[in-house]
């Protein structure tokens, strides 16, 4: 029985991080295409900024929310992990 | 760790329970009634105005200018809803600094239903402007192979809209939570401060995304032709 909790508290743990790292690499990437982007776009067309900063935040969000997903799911690995709960109960009783 | 305030349960009686996330919904409820209820009584069309009537005349004619631009059409029919969803959101996000309060759109459940609402609005005000089967004929616009993808796209930009403010507002009150056992004191302020306007910009763009949402069914068909006043 040690072994599935040791096992099953390992996978969740390396899969928390490896979900949060590997989820946070694309939309930085995505985020630091977008903000360069509109930085030269604002550059070279000052009056229409009230139009572009408006795309770049809904835009940003839009790209975070994969970022935002990969959280969630990692912080549910760590603290409201149902398989855990399970194999804790199992091992109690 | 709690990772929604559903799971702090007030009062229970039978099947009904009574947890944080209600009963902090309900707060923002009433508190916003409340205010709009006084500011509203004293409305003047004289020279000198209230400070806030000021507020909510600023409020209203900032949130039609937004639907407007971004919509590209009449903002009336849809500035209740929208303006709702707008001020319901940011007072709940903004409400964090008063101490004892968690956010009740840190909790699936809120966010979920704001997204259903949302999910249910879309063909309303699409068959209020254009009739049923307009409406209809839009979920096989370019070809019928499109029905299955529009219908998942329907579905699935409401998980995600739902998942996108939850996630963001959750994240920060949990890492204010966790902040707090490391290093307290300044952190935990500096977290909030970021919590602060994370909260206010999840309003805006579920409102925006909202107005575009509730928008494109009609949008797509006054570019094709169908030129309304």
């Amino acid at each position: 029985m040690d072994l599935y909790v040791s096992l099953v508290a390992l996978g969740s743990i390396v899969t928390a991080g490896l979900t949060i790292a590997v989820g946070s690499l694309g939309p930085a990437l995505g985020e630091g295409r977008a903000v360069a982007q509109a930085l030269s776009a604002l550059a070279q067309q000052p009056d229409s900024a009230p139009t572009i900063t408006r795309t770049l935040f809904v835009g940003l969000a839009m790209i975070e929310s994969t970022a935002i997903y990969c959280f969630v799911v990692s912080l549910i690995l760590i603290f409201a992990n149902p398989f855990w709960e399970y194999v804790i109960a199992r091992a109690g009783g | 760790m709690t990772i929604s305030p559903d799971s702090i349960v007030l009062w229970q009686w039978g099947a009904f329970s009574l947890n944080a996330t209600l009963l902090f919904t309900w707060a923002v409820m009433a508190s916003l009634t409340i205010c709009a209820w006084a500011i509203t009584r004293r409305f003047t069309d004289g020279p000198r105005l209230s400070r806030w009537q000021n507020l909510l005349e600023v409020l209203v004619t900032g949130v039609r200018d937004q639907i407007r631009e971004v919509s590209r059409q009449d903002p009336d029919p849809y500035l209740p809803f929208i303006g709702t969803l707008f001020i319901f959101i940011a007072a709940s996000n903004l409400l964090t600094i008063v101490p004892g309060y968690l956010p009740p759109t840190g909790s699936l459940s809120t966010t979920a239903a704001l997204a259903i609402t949302v999910f249910v609005a879309v063909p309303l005000f699409g068959i209020a402007r254009d009739g049923v089967g307009p409406y209809l004929r839009h979920y096989v616009r370019p070809s019928v192979f499109m029905l299955p993808f529009n219908i998942i796209g329907e579905l699935s930009r409401t998980i995600a809209l739902a998942v996108r403010l939850y996630g963001n507002i959750m994240s920060g009150t949990v890492i204010v939570a966790i902040l707090l056992g490391l290093a307290p004191f300044f952190f935990p302020v500096a977290m909030q401060l970021l919590g602060l306007v994370t909260g206010l910009i999840q309003a805006y763009i579920f409102a925006v995304l909202a107005v575009v949402y509730v928008a494109s069914a009609t949008a797509a068909r006054t570019t094709q032709g169908h030129r309304r006043p």
